[in-house]
């Protein structure tokens, strides 16, 4: 090789490089080569095979449809999917259509990650929808979601029999006296160091989802929804405060670990604790591995009614998509009950519409898992819909930390209203 | 020749290092329909009544205080035990060195189950006491929990700089030894009059490299206590990740950062000052 064709190569090698680096840096929005009219998906769902599955199936059922658009997806370990998204985001690269974690959709929406969505031309109507499987800011809807999760106890019957105690019923749940006097019980019958297992060893998002329903059954709230200006009264009214001292009194009682270890359902499945709270997604596992023993009891009423946490992931589309009528045509192809029926089938989820519980064996009515689409239903609240979510719920994590390790429940609400109003007024209330 | 290194150092250090310390003048967010604006001192201002900032510092500074001599001294007495020439030196020195090649957080992930309440450290305990001492759930117990964590970082990272006393203990000459002990001194005195000051630049880099790793405490406590029970372990780095990811306050998040940065910078100058060739 002469000097004249190594420069040559060089040159070119180096065009080449820099071509393929500004084509990577420019081609993530999915809508930039016009006649191909690629649309980028992305998922949570690397390492969640199940799912994944049926993404990937949607999609190429949505690409064999026509000929216009071409879905390509993306998965992300959910670890990570977050970051990745509010990073490209800044870097204005965010793909067509991506899916949310129903609580963040208020923040992103603020922040102008997420178009409105019109799902007036999808084959299931958004009114179908369990309300917690729809993602709204401001009367508009950004997301959708297939299917939600619904907070439940499980329990063995033969435990509850043995040690005398009710059986609670979706019509007559156990109160707080009737649930206290059970964990005594259990206790007194020496087999279980901690009869309640709630998962505290977790973290987290787990932490605001699975203990905020319970505050909000005491009467407390993580903030004032009437304005989403403030947390004063809702997260240290007296409400708050009875709920932040009985969480404290489940450990001193020993009715409760600490922090439980690092696999709870299994530490339940083995017998180490006789109630667990714990989510819908541990309820097929459960009954296979305990069959009519196993219990799927409704949430205790601590004096405002049941409740459970609602919302899980959702779909939606970004606000830099360049070719938003091929998002919308995608988004609306896949609300069809086959589809709604496959996600709520491959994750052991709760189907978001009736149509397609009819056709999930245990969901259907009289169904073993009927309870909890009831539940869902009857006693899901929503996250705080305001985009100040995500900091709310990280200083209610480590607010509820304090106190189940034993802070004084009276000063650790009072500093996280503190922090939670602060952050709301330098915001300036996250107005758009 | 130094040019694709500045070009590196310019895009991955000083650049961020620049932005950061600009965005904590600033309100900016990580997630924000507004661009950010300048507001002067408001977050330092802020930092000065975080009641958790207070603790973090004063965290970072308990565990380096306690980190810097402890895992110096033993990296210090690990080094002379395997500096000797005797059958299996290899072995020891890979032994001693096998924690630092293991991933912190893995390491962290095993500690957590060692220290469990019923844990094996706590079995251990028990069973040298027979059953008269009963072990504290180490992590969960906010008077335990930075301890259990120091312990286990200079476990950890004591193989590491074991290694570079080495490398600075074979720098200094045979002879000066054989004159040592043709004089017949004790071991003490030829440590004291040989070696320590043939270290004399090993200790310096030791000392600087120790303090800042200590400084930066982050992954421990972001696998195992989450900076709990009640703020006990808390850092300056985790809190700077916390506010700067989790509740997407970029600008607060900056201003720890800088915060932390004049801090070490303070540290080191202090401690090259103490260090420094005095004739």
């Amino acid at each position: 090789m002469n000097a004249r064709t190594r420069r040559l190569a060089a040159v070119s090698l180096v065009a080449v490089t820099a071509t393929a680096v500004l084509a990577g840096c420019g081609g993530a929005d999915g809508g930039s080569d016009a006649e191909g009219g690629v649309l980028k998906l992305w998922t949570h769902n690397a390492g969640n095979a199940a799912e994944y599955d049926v993404v990937e199936k949607v999609v190429n059922d949505f690409n064999a449809s026509q000929t216009t658009y071409k879905v390509e997806i993306e998965a992300f370990p959910q670890g990570s999917y977050n970051d990745a998204v509010v990073a490209s985001s800044s870097s204005k690269k965010l793909p067509c259509i991506l899916d949310v974690d129903g609580p963040n959709v208020p923040n992103w929406a603020w922040g102008g990650y997420l178009a409105p969505l019109e799902l007036a031309g999808g084959e299931v109507p958004v009114e179908d929808q369990l309300p917690s499987t729809v993602g709204k800011y401001q009367d508009k809807v950004y997301a959708f979601g297939f299917y939600d999760v619904a907070l439940t106890m499980f329990a063995r019957k033969s435990v509850l029999d043995e040690h005398g105690i009710r059986v609670p019923t979706w019509d007559k749940p156990w109160t707080r006296a009737e649930f206290a006097s059970a964990l005594a019980d259990l206790k007194a019958g020496g087999k279980f160091e901690h009869p309640l297992e709630m998962g505290t060893g977790g973290s987290g998002e787990w932490w605001p989802y699975a203990y905020s329903p319970q505050l909000q059954s005491f009467g407390g709230d993580l903030v004032d929804r009437s304005s989403y200006k403030t947390a004063e009264g809702a997260l240290n009214g007296p409400e708050a405060l009875d709920w932040a001292k009985w969480f404290r009194s489940l450990v001193t009682d020993g009715h409760m670990a600490q922090k439980s270890g690092s696999s709870p359902n299994d530490d339940f499945l083995n017998g180490k604790s006789a109630i667990e709270w714990d989510g819908s997604w541990d309820a097929a596992k459960n009954v296979e591995k305990l069959g009519e023993d196993l219990l799927i009891l409704p949430p205790v009423d601590f004096g405002k009614g049941p409740k459970i946490g609602g919302a899980s992931w959702q779909w939606a589309m970004s606000a830099n998509c360049a070719k938003p009528e091929g998002a919308r045509a995608f988004l609306e192809f896949t609300r069809k009950t086959k589809y709604f029926t496959e996600f709520a089938k491959a994750t052991g989820t709760i189907p978001a519409t009736d149509a397609a519980a009819a056709q999930i064996p245990g969901y259907e009515p009289g169904g073993r898992y009927e309870s909890l689409v009831q539940s869902a239903r009857d006693f899901a609240v929503v996250r705080p819909v305001t985009p100040a979510y995500p900091y709310i719920a990280s200083v209610f994590e480590k607010t509820a930390k304090d106190v189940v390790a034993g802070a004084d429940p009276k000063s650790a609400l009072d500093e996280a209203v503190k922090q939670i109003d602060a952050n709301l007024k330098l915001n300036d209330f996250y107005a758009d | 020749m130094a040019s694709p290194a500045v070009l590196l150092l310019l895009v991955f250090f000083v650049i961020p290092v620049v932005l950061a310390f600009g965005l904590a003048f600033t309100s900016a967010r990580l997630v924000s329909p507004t661009p950010p604006r300048f507001v002067g001192l408001r977050n330092f201002a802020m930092l000065a009544e975080d009641p958790v900032f207070l603790r973090s510092v004063l965290n970072t500074f308990a565990f380096a205080a306690v980190v810097v001599p402890v895992q110096a001294g033993l990296a210090l007495g690990l080094a002379l035990l395997v500096n000797g020439r005797f059958r299996g030196t290899n072995f020891f020195r890979t032994v001693y060195f096998i924690p630092v090649v293991t991933s912190m957080v893995v390491v962290s992930i095993v500690w957590t189950f060692l220290y469990q309440k019923d844990g094996l450290l706590n079995r251990i305990i028990d069973a040298v006491t027979f059953g008269l001492v009963q072990g504290p759930d180490w992590l969960n117990d906010p008077s335990t929990s930075l301890a259990a964590i120091i312990f286990m970082s200079v476990w950890q990272g004591a193989g590491f700089h074991m290694i570079i006393w080495l490398a600075g203990l074979q720098t200094i000459p045979a002879d000066l030894y054989e004159a040592a002990s043709i004089d017949g001194v004790s071991r003490w005195t030829r440590f004291r009059f040989v070696t320590w000051p043939g270290l004399r630049a090993t200790r310096t880099f030791v000392l600087i490299t120790i303090t800042i790793s200590a400084f930066s405490l982050f992954t421990q406590v972001n696998v195992m206590t989450q900076g709990g029970p009640l703020d006990s372990t808390t850092t300056l780095v985790y809190q700077a990740v916390r506010s700067g990811y989790q509740q997407q306050q970029t600008a607060y998040a900056s201003a720890i950062s800088l915060v932390f940065f004049v801090l070490v910078l303070i540290v080191s100058l202090v401690q090259r000052y103490l260090t420094r060739e005095k004739d």
